[in-house]
Parts: C-alpha cells; structure tokens; sequence
C-alpha cells in the first residue's frame, strides 16, 4: 500500500491507474479490471499462451496454417492507378482482405483456436462488430471441431447480414445482443456475461487488442506478421522503409499488427485512423482520441468516449468494426507518446475511399479499412513522388455490399 | 466503522440507487433497514454492467435514465447516514463512474458522506494499489469479491486486502436469481474462512428464505440484489417500500422459527 506522500504524486485522474512496470500495461494503459471470477481464466490463458510461446510444436502448427489455410503471406501490391491519379506519393496496400475469410481477423483466430485446444477448453465464444471476426472465429471453430457462439449486436447483424448467414452455414450460433446501442460494445458486454458464467469450460476467443491483460499483447502478436511481411516486402520492392504505415483503429488489431514490427523505425510515421462518423458532436462518431478521455471499460484502461459521470457514450460509424467506445490500450501509450498519430476519416470520406480504390485499382475494401485508404488519399497528393504510404488493407467489402447499395443508391433508376 | 451483523445470519440488501427515483431509493433503503437488513448496498447505475444480469442492467438503466449521478448517489447515502447513524452503508460501483469523478475526490465525499465501505466490481486485488491507498487514507472499508474459481494464494490476497466483511460470490456467473444455491458457495467460504476473522457474505442468487437460511448454516451473512430490485420493479413506486420490508421480514422468519 501507497504512502500518504504517493498518493498526492498520483492525484490526477489520468494517472489514477499507474504501474507502468507491471505485466499488461502499456505505459499506464492497459491492466485487469474485470470481475474476479475471471482472473483464473486469464491467468490460465497467461500461461497458456506463454507456453506455447516457447513450444516448437505451437508455432509450426500456427505457421502451417496461416501458410496452408489462410493464405499467407498476403502480397503487398503498388497501386500504381491509383497513385498516378492521385499524382503524390507510391501507394502500396498489404492485401490481408485476400486471406481466407476475408480480412486479417484469421490470424488471430487462428492462434487463439490452437491456444484453447492447447487449454482443453471446446466451447468458444467470441463478439463480432462487423462480422469479419465472427466469420473468422466460426470458421476456425469449424476447422478445429469446436462448439462456436457469436455475439452481435442486432443492429451490426443487420447492416452485415451477409456475414451472420455465412457464421450459421459455418455452424455456429449467432445471439442476437439488444441492449445499448446494439454495437460491438454491447456485444462484448453479452460475451462477457457468457464467459463469467461458462468460464470453466469456454474460451473467450477476443477479436481485437482489447480486454484485460494478456489479450492486449497476445492479440497483437498474432497479428505482427502483417508488419513483418510489409516491412520486408517493402525493402525487396523498393530498397527503403515507407514513409508512412496507415491502417484503421476500431479496437486497433489490424493497426498494430501492421504498425509493430515498424516502431523502432523512428522516420517511419505510423498513422491510425479512426472513424469520424457523421462529426464531431459526442455519439456521432467513434474517434476515441479526439472526444475520449482515460477511462476503464471491459477490463482495460485506455481513451474512452464517455459523459462527464463516465457513462460509456454511444457511438456511430458507418462501419460496424469501427464503431466501438473505446481502443487498445497499447494505442492510448503510442498516441501520448507521440510515437503513432491518429486522425479520423468520416462516413462519407470512407464511402468516397471504397468506389475510388474499386474504380481505380479494382479492389473493393471492407469499409473499416476505407477509412485507411481515405487518410491515404488525402495525404498522397501533397507528398513528393519518391514518398511511400503503406495502407494496411484490412479486410474486403463484399459484406458491406447491403449498407453500400443503400448509402450510394446502386439500386434505383 | 459501522458493517456489523448484529443479527444472524447478516443480511446485506443491494438497492439500485435512482431506480425508480432517488426519492423511492431513499424510503425502500430505510425500509430495508428498519425491517432487519444489516447492511445497504448503493449500487451507482453503469451503462456496461458486465457483471450483471437482466434485472440489474434493465434498474440501471432506468436509474440512468432518471439522470442518476454518482454524486446524487453519494448524497443520498449522507442524507440515509443523517437519517440512520448505525446502518451499515457501502457504495457500489464499477470502476469507470469513480475514476471519472475522481479516485481521490470520490473517496473523501463517500467518507465524508459516512458511508463505510466501498466495492468495486471490477477492481481487483493486483490493480488495487492505489484504491487502496486512497480508501485507508478515508478510513474506508475495501470489500473485493472471493469467487469460486480464485485460487486459495488469490483468497489469501482478497481476505487480506479487504475490511468490514468479504464478499463469497455463490457461484460463476452475473447477477440475478436462481432456483437452488450452488454447492460452489459452501466450498468458498470454507476455504476463505482459512484466511480471515471477517464477516463472510455469499451473495449472487441468494433469493428466498430457504437461500437464506442454507447461506445462514455456513456463512455470517447473505447479500441479496436482484430478487430485491426485481421486486422494485414490479411494485408502485410509493408500495416499493413496504414491499421490500414485507420480503426482507419474510427472509428472516423462517430462519429464526429454525433456531
């Protein structure tokens, strides 16, 4: 216990929660908050995963099937249309929306189901916003023989319904979640509540770099092969690092998969965007480092959008991966530090992003990862031809084909 | 200090705090005192209640709807500690209303307000340093909760960290009622009481007088929430609190009539 004389040091609500030496923490990010019936299973799945981390066995299978199944390595591709048109910097897309399902979600999926097997435990559950998570945890479950539930909220299972039909053909069960705003958020909450419950014999497969420790961590490391492979495809292609790394943040898997293996370059900037919604106004977007402020929800501590009694705010993004009331926590230590930026993209910026990149290069992205070609295009032209901006290409859009003939009036005379 | 269990076995009654209205929370928490209840639970409304079920998350909500604030909360326990200087009064929260307030600021108000304790649902003993601190700096009494699945090195933390009594969750799960008690609770509290002198409540879906009764026979006192907030619900606001005290009687009768 603190002395009088710490506790005054430690007297400001931003650093409330301190500890920077301790396991799970990014600086003063990240960290347990959650009911103390889960804490042995997160210890479990500590060691669990520390295992494994030094198991030969462990990671043969896991490169296996990421090579075999899930379709990696990922090509990095010069969108050389697209960077002509934009007349500015090369613009290079890593291509995870080629892998199996459909965006990097596998990954991870991929390294958890094995780490579940490894822990005896055949019941997953997981959360899905936009769905890509879902589809990618069902079909693992499917692939390793697991009884699969996903929660989603039952306005993402409407505005991505194709992918609620491809978890139930995958076999699992899809729960509808009614409560808040009907988003990833919420949806998390319900999971939560399953695994409190079942947690002796269910896995919580986690879709992002969220939760209590060690999902933060153990996420991002299945998804560092993204900025693996780009950082050496980059070197190959051009003989130099990119000016810049650009990838969507909703819970900032995808991003720090891509951003991690580039910190240490310090030239490299490392851009996340988040998604601005509709504006600025406190519920009509999702952009957690513009309108949040350090807050606990679902287990960590990190930038969350909040009222001023730390009632968690509602949220709206055009895409249903993005919209979610808070991050990362390793991204709330590498905005204070300087080290990544985060800007944010509109609804209408990313919808502009979608059909450019599907009309100059053929490619239609998720509408997550739109907000990433969006900050792109709006960088590239003002940058100096010899520049690189490497756009993590999260997922595809085929899912958003629904919201997308609505928004852009596809259909109609 | 004032968490005392005079009676036996201790009954703590968990209260919404703004649902219906604060003004109802006020006269149902008197009620519940009055009719037999230890200790009272100010539960401030939170909009992720992931430890909580139905009947709690749908209170909270209504709470939260009506505009509750941590400070009404706060405010209605000085006005409930004015009104009742031996009752047993503890504020519960999740992490995010207080850290918002202010860790430091809340614990003087709450301290200041007279309340005797404080429990977080989602603080636990490992990321507790500085909570700690601030609540023994207010002479504020920390309650953790001892879950089934903590191992004994882990019950040892909790029962060491903790003051006023300790909180044996009956089994894994959220909030809300069941229809027989598990047998997990039992085993918890015989493997807790190896590491602590304190009062023992067992709380989660702990509903009836038979609940009661069963908890009575191993643990010192028994937390009841949802059964009481589901009550509430269905009640007129101005029967609520005769109709919780009906309850809270009807818990103990059997109990006493056993003895």
């Amino acid at each position: 216990m603190a002395s009088s004389t710490e506790v005054n040091k430690t007297a400001t609500l931003s650093q409330s929660t301190t500890g920077a030496q301790r396991p799970g923490r990014f600086g003063i990010y990240g960290g347990r908050y959650v009911p103390e019936t889960l804490v042995a299973a997160l210890d479990e799945l500590e060691h669990a995963y520390a295992e494994a981390q030094g198991d030969p066995a462990f990671h043969a299978r896991l490169d296996s099937l990421l090579s075999d199944y899930a379709g990696r390595p990922t090509p990095l591709y010069f969108a050389e249309r697209l960077t002509e048109a934009l007349g500015g910097a090369k613009i290079y897309l890593k291509r995870e929306d080629l892998l199996h399902t459909g965006a990097h979600k596998i990954n991870n999926c991929i390294g958890q189901g094995l780490l579940a097997q490894r822990m005896d435990k055949h019941r997953i559950i997981a959360e899905t916003g936009a769905g890509q998570h879902g589809v990618a945890t069902a079909t693992v479950c499917a692939l390793l023989g697991m009884e699969c539930v996903v929660y989603m909220g039952e306005e993402d299972m409407h505005r991505q319904e194709l992918n609620v039909y491809r978890m139930r053909l995958l076999g699992a069960e899809v729960r509808g979640v009614s409560s808040g705003s009907k988003t990833l958020k919420d949806a998390i909450n319900e999971a939560m509540r399953d695994w409190v419950t079942n947690v002796r014999t269910t896995h919580y497969l986690l879709g992002s770099v969220l939760g209590a420790h060690p999902y933060p961590a153990m996420v991002r490391d299945f998804h560092r092969v993204i900025g693996k492979e780009a950082r050496q495809q980059i070197q190959e292609k051009e003989g130099r690092l990119p000016t810049a790394v650009i990838a969507c943040v909703g819970g900032g898997s995808n991003a720090i998969g891509a951003f991690y293996e580039f910190i240490p370059d310090k030239n490299v900037r490392l851009i996340g965007v988040e998604a601005g919604g509709r504006g600025p106004k406190l519920g009509e977007h999702a952009a957690r480092f513009q309108g949040g402020a350090p807050g606990v929800l679902q287990g960590t501590y990190s930038y969350v959008l909040q009222d001023d009694d730390g009632q968690i705010a509602l949220t709206h993004s055009v895409s249903a991966g993005l919209d979610y009331a808070s991050v990362g926590p390793e991204h709330a230590a590498l905005h204070d530090s300087g080290r990544a930026e985060y800007v944010s993209a509109t609804d209408e910026d990313a919808l502009a992003a979608t059909v450019k990149l599907a009309r100059m290069e053929g490619i239609l992205p998720a509408l997550e990862s739109a907000h990433a070609v969006a900050e792109c295009i709006r960088m590239a032209p003002s940058l100096a031809a010899y520049e690189i901006l490497l756009v993590n290409l999260s997922g595809r859009g085929d899912k958003d084909m629904g919201i997308l003939s609505r928004e852009l009036k596809l259909k109609g005379a | 200090m004032s968490i005392r269990f005079a009676n036996k076995p201790g009954l703590v009654a968990y209260l919404t705090a703004g649902d219906p209205d604060l003004k109802t929370t006020h006269a149902i928490a008197l009620a519940a005192i009055d009719a037999g209840a230890d200790v009272i639970e100010l539960g401030v409304p939170f909009s992720d209640p992931v430890a909580d079920g139905p009947v709690i998350q749908r209170a909270s909500e209504r709470a939260l709807a009506r505009g509750t604030r941590l400070a009404d909360v706060l405010e209605l326990g000085k006005e409930l500690r004015a009104a009742r200087p031996d009752a047993g009064l503890v504020i519960f929260s999740y992490y995010n209303p207080i850290l918002r307030f202010g860790l430091e600021k809340f614990c003087s108000a709450a301290a200041e307000a007279g309340m005797d304790g404080v429990l977080v649902t989602d603080m636990i003993v490992e990321e507790a340093d500085e909570y700690l601190a601030y609540l023994a700096k207010h002479r504020l009494a920390p309650i953790f909760l001892a879950a089934p699945t903590s191992p004994d090195a882990r019950l040892e933390r909790i029962a060491a960290a903790s003051k006023g009594f300790v909180y044996a969750i009956s089994r894994t799960g959220i909030t809300g009622t069941q229809k027989s008690l598990a047998a997990d609770a039992e085993s918890l509290v015989k493997r807790l009481r190896q590491y602590t002198n304190l009062p023992i409540a067992v709380g989660f879906g702990v509903s009836n007088a038979e609940h009661f009764a069963t908890v009575g026979e191993f643990a010192d006192a028994a937390v009841v929430g949802s059964a009481i907030v589901a009550l509430i619900e269905k009640s007129e606001s101005a029967d609520a609190p005769s109709s919780i005290a009906r309850f809270i009687q009807g818990l103990r009768a059997p109990a006493m009539q056993a003895r």
